[in-house]
């Protein structure tokens, strides 16, 4: 028994680097070597402060990225750590997004704040993409210093179509100024019952963006969201994040809309 | 195999048992009830026959070897963990029917949602065994014959049932049989089981979601206090919270814990940063109840609820369970008829 790997029993990771993106929202790229889909998250552990769940912001070569927002507890204490030292992490865990859905034909991606960080990864892989023209990402920031992973809205804005905006910002900013769902009918979708969407960010955001969307003419099977809700287990075990007969460690965070609609908190 | 035990067997084969097994059974506490001169039954370890408790169903369910309130899962130093160390002595757990049954559910969570199995539960698991105690008659508050919660025909090494001074065992493990021979004479037993319970619920079939909406929820607003009795005292509720604790002598060195955590109970959903799902009574009330009798069973095919009623003993504010299904029910089949 005592054998048999112990899922609950975080492993420890190294600090590889930290991008200081304002001063509440670091990314802290971790050592990891295994599988990993953009989408999924893992739970970062501190012993003595807790776990919580964060999504992965960027996969590569023996790393993951976790972009985190000091807003809590254990997050807290997860920023008074330096390159070098360790972080505990469980996963990864979730669904994650299924790249091959995104890869051909128009799709838009909304995304708001924090939210950025699960679609980080299917961003970069559209930006790769032949037909990248056809590739939206409307992205959104409280104010200009709100603004999460600078140089990839750079490399994004030469290869695909960005709209990058801010919900408010003092006199002088000449960037797009408004909540992202203003930026919706603007973007330019010829086939938009085929087009597809995924939308990331805070409850509301993801409410008004999705009926943007639909009032575009979106299919509601051509758009997924992703859910975050309290998670102490990510196994399926804590209860926590249920919704419905759906739990969101297991079943998501992805969720097509066509699942999500019908999951009432 | 049917067997007939006098007091004194009855006496004798507990305390056998208790040489192999860590026997948990329901007991009597007397004035240790929630208001003055009151008894409560919660489990416990026992040695004794006579400490049994085989007539009164426990205000407690029998979960808490399974689910304990806290339980350390493992301890931290600065750089390494390890498992807290368990009790590996086998368990006999005495139960009822609605309890054999609610271990199905504890099970389906435990071990069968997800990919993986809890670890944690796992390895107390498979140490317990299980005595069913017969119900000679319904208990007030218990609906099991509505939820098909009544009987069970196996999953137990032997039932217990008490009828004029005796004692009637219906012996499935065949390792005990040389045992009960020994101690007391062959006989045909059957487990008793209820057939009808005072308290009935019809269950809906299907929800709709206009449901969420319906005021059949809003007097919950009012009436629950939010103190989440009805989940600890369920046997089939599942859910907890982590918690990390450290030594005030050594703050470098911890432990971290599981405690049972209820839906019902401010900060169930909360988020970092403020955010929380499910903020009024009414909201909480819906999602415990349409777990139980809906949500529950389009995940796994069967309901959650077992109709023990120990959610209405509990409740200080005497919310009654199944009065709250059979108003969801005709709620549903109103909206069927408007529609």
């Amino acid at each position: 028994m005592s054998k048999l790997k112990n899922p609950y029993i975080p492993f420890s990771s190294r600090i590889l680097s930290i991008i200081r993106h304002t001063q509440k929202e670091y990314t802290f790229r971790m050592e990891y070597k295994g599988e990993v889909i953009p989408g999924q998250f893992f739970e970062v552990s501190v012993p003595k402060y807790g776990e919580a769940p964060i999504s992965v912001s960027g996969i590569g070569e023996g790393f993951v990225d976790l972009t985190i927002r000091k807003v809590g507890r254990v997050t807290d204490e997860v920023f008074e750590q330096y390159e070098g030292q360790s972080l505990f992490l469980r996963g990864p865990y979730g669904n994650g997004f299924d790249l091959s859905l995104y890869e051909t034909g128009e799709v838009i991606v909304v995304a708001g704040g924090t939210g950025v960080s699960p679609v980080r990864g299917v961003i970069s892989a559209l930006a790769e993409t032949t037909d990248a023209k056809d590739k939206h990402v409307i992205v959104g920031f409280k104010s200009p210093e709100d603004m999460l992973f600078r140089e990839d809205l750079k490399e994004w804005s030469d290869k695909l179509d960005l709209i990058l905006t801010v919900d408010g910002a003092p006199e002088g900013y000449d960037g797009k100024i408004g909540l992202v769902t203003r930026y919706i009918p603007e973007v330019p979708v010829r086939d938009v019952k085929n087009a597809r969407a995924i939308v990331v960010g805070p409850p509301p955001m993801m409410r008004f963006s999705v009926k943007g969307l639909l009032e575009k003419g979106f299919e509601e099977k051509n758009i997924w969201v992703s859910q975050e809700r309290k998670m102490c287990c990510g196994l399926g075990k804590c209860g926590h994040c249920r919704i419905g007969e759906k739990y969101v460690c297991l079943d998501g965070p992805v969720f097509n809309y066509v699942e999500s609609k019908e999951m009432i908190d | 195999m049917g067997f007939v035990l006098s007091e004194k067997g009855f006496e004798k084969l507990i305390r056998h048992l208790s040489d192999t097994y860590r026997l948990y059974a329901p007991v009597l506490k007397p004035g240790e009830g929630r208001f003055t001169d009151t008894d409560v039954v919660r489990y416990d370890f026992v040695k004794d026959s006579a400490e049994i408790e085989l007539s009164k169903k426990s205000d407690y369910s029998f979960k808490e070897i399974l689910t304990p309130l806290s339980e350390t899962l493992f301890y931290f130093t600065e750089q390494e963990m390890k498992e807290a160390d368990a009790d590996e002595q086998p368990v006999l757990v005495f139960l009822r029917n609605c309890d054999l049954h609610a271990l199905r559910r504890l099970d389906q969570i435990y071990l069968q949602n997800g990919t993986s199995q809890d670890w944690f539960y796992n390895r107390i698991r498979r140490n317990l065994s299980f005595a069913l105690i017969g119900c000679a008659e319904s208990c007030e508050d218990g609906f099991c014959v509505s939820m098909g919660a009544n009987k069970n025909v196996e999953g137990y090494l032997f039932s217990i049932d008490q009828e004029d001074g005796k004692f009637l065992f219906d012996v499935k493990d065949f390792s005990l049989l040389p045992v009960f021979a020994d101690l007391g004479n062959e006989a045909e037993v059957t487990p008793r089981f209820v057939t009808e319970n005072k308290v009935q619920v019809s269950i809906p079939e299907t929800v709709p979601n206009s449901i969420y909406q319906n005021p059949i929820w809003d007097e919950y607003n009012t009436r629950c206090i939010g103190c989440g009795r009805c989940n600890f005292v369920c046997p089939t509720c599942t859910c907890y919270t982590m918690q990390d604790v450290f030594y005030t002598e050594n703050g470098k060195v911890g432990e971290r814990r599981r405690v049972a955590a209820s839906c019902m109970v401010d900060g169930y959903t909360n988020v970092a940063g403020g955010g929380q799902y499910r903020k009024s009574s009414a909201e909480r009330m819906r999602f415990k109840v349409l777990h139980k009798v809906y949500d529950f069973r389009r995940r796994f095919g069967y309901d959650m609820c077992v109709g023990c009623g120990r959610c209405d003993m509990a409740c200080p504010e005497y919310i009654s369970f199944p009065v709250c299904i059979n108003k969801l029910n005709r709620a549903v089949k109103e909206g069927q008829i408007h529609e």
